[in-house]
């Protein structure tokens, strides 16, 4: 099955690499919103390092879910998805595919957007890096999985657009919840053992909701 | 009719219910007579005063909403997507509706007695915050429903998104003791006795009653509406 999931991944990763541009403009839409949200505070009054996780986890949330949109939106045109469901690969192999290549799709954001942070907001951020980039990749594991699951229905229903974010965002507050608690805490110095009961829902999530996913994706599949 | 010809003749149409359901009725004078009760025959609480009976209100729809309606949506959805059957959908459907205008209560109610002894309406509380989430995930799945056209795919995508929405629940409700939490704690539904006055404790459960038979009151008429509604629908597909 997860050979069959790479294959799907690589697919949807291919026609991203070649056009480039949902990625592009999710970046672009990432640090756009860093930059901006700097001036939406006194910056005399909060320092920036209170700022930084608070902007990083709302602006990743809305990148990645301009990623998700396009996930099985792409599959929309000249009925694409059917020749997905008629390939012989089972449909939770379909679902840890799409989920796959939007991981790399938010990871990739991530990876230019915490610099651009830690640039921007004048982190001291010294061994906490590799702690702050486990806590990424927790988080955006959470958000895929969920998100995956409602591009598949979102994309069938008359407001896609707008169903997708109301659909998704409710599910979104415990990990961006966890995921700025913790990195609150990483940011500010602070040792790793007090981030960790966060980091504990974080990794729970993870784990219920990629198994609840995968066992509901079929579900959303006309036949 | 030629006899070589089928007839079809349409399902008999489900029992349409009377124009007044006494149900609501007797659930609306009980809640009636519970606040009768409230007010004037049971004791001012010493440190809130008179602001606290509102708790008669706010906490019953509060279990119902977050206890009752919810988990009633949730095992429908659970059992639709096993059962396929068009009555659970329904079920889901009503328990999803009225369990909105509980939260909606408890929304509402809340705030009016954080005015009061807090001095803010509303506060960042997480047990509030979890509230209102609740109350944008029904929101959601209301909306959800609306937004796709086909039955069965309604009834499919509602169904995951209502099993969903109970997995999300235990992790906001985590989320809530992480953070520091202004609420107060719960009194009842607790480890340990309830700690609350034997007249209050009487007057709680009464009101528990009441507004449970509202509940099941206004979760059977939104439940008949919705059974019309699909006969309704079924009949024009057929003649179109």
């Amino acid at each position: 099955m997860l050979a069959a999931a790479w294959l799907v991944a690589r697919k949807d990763l291919a026609i991203e690499f070649r056009t480039r541009t949902a990625f592009l403009s999710a970046l672009v839409f990432a640090l756009l919103g860093v930059t901006i949200f700097y001036f939406a505070w006194d910056a005399t009054a909060v320092a920036a390092a209170d700022l930084a996780p608070g902007v990083l986890w709302v602006i990743f949330t809305f990148a990645g879910l301009l990623g998700l949109q396009r996930s099985f939106g792409s599959e929309l045109a000249d009925r694409a998805v059917d020749g997905l469901l008629g390939a012989p690969i089972s449909r939770e192999a379909i679902y840890l595919g799409k989920a796959l290549a939007n991981l790399v799709f938010v990871m990739g954001i991530l990876v230019v957007t915490i610099p651009a942070v830690v640039l921007f907001y004048n982190l001291p951020l010294g061994a906490g890096i590799g702690a702050l980039a486990g806590i990424a990749a927790l988080a955006a594991v959470g958000l895929v999985a969920v998100g995956t699951l409602f591009s598949a229905m979102a994309v069938n229903t008359r407001m896609a657009e707008l169903l997708l974010p109301m659909l998704s965002l409710p599910f979104f507050v415990p990990v961006v919840m966890a995921a700025a608690q913790s990195s609150a805490r990483l940011m500010a110095g602070r040792p790793v053992a007090e981030a960790w009961p966060w980091l504990r829902i974080l990794v729970a999530f993870d784990i219920v909701f990629v198994t609840a996913c995968t066992l509901a994706f079929p579900f959303t599949l006309d036949e | 009719m030629t006899s070589g010809q089928l007839s079809v003749s349409p399902p008999p149409p489900p029992p349409i219910p009377s124009q007044r359901d006494p149900l609501v009725g007797v659930a609306l004078l009980g809640i009636a007579a519970i606040y009768v009760r409230a007010l004037a025959f049971t004791p001012i609480e010493a440190r809130q005063g008179a602001a606290q009976k509102i708790m008669y209100i706010h906490a019953t729809s509060a279990f119902i909403a977050l206890y009752v309606a919810f988990v009633l949506m949730a095992i429908a959805s659970a059992l639709y997507l096993w059962l396929k059957d068009e009555k659970l959908d329904r079920v889901a459907e009503s328990a999803a509706e009225v369990g909105l205008c509980f939260t909606t209560v408890v929304l509402v109610t809340g705030p009016i007695w954080g005015k009061t002894i807090w001095g803010a309406w509303w506060t960042w509380d997480a047990r509030l915050t979890a509230t209102l989430f609740l109350w944008f995930i029904i929101l959601a799945y209301l909306l959800l429903r609306g937004a796709v056209e086909e039955r069965g795919r309604r009834a499919r995508y509602s169904a995951v998104l209502g099993i969903l929405a109970s997995f999300l629940v235990p992790f906001i409700h985590l989320s809530v003791y992480l953070f520091r939490t202004l609420h107060p704690m719960p009194i009842l539904l607790k480890p340990s006795s309830p700690s609350l006055p034997n007249e209050m404790l009487v007057t709680f459960l009464l009101s528990f009653a009441a507004f449970t038979l509202l509940f099941i009151a206004l979760l059977r008429l939104r439940y008949r509406i919705a059974t019309l509604r699909d006969y309704v629908a079924d009949r024009e597909q057929e003649r179109a």
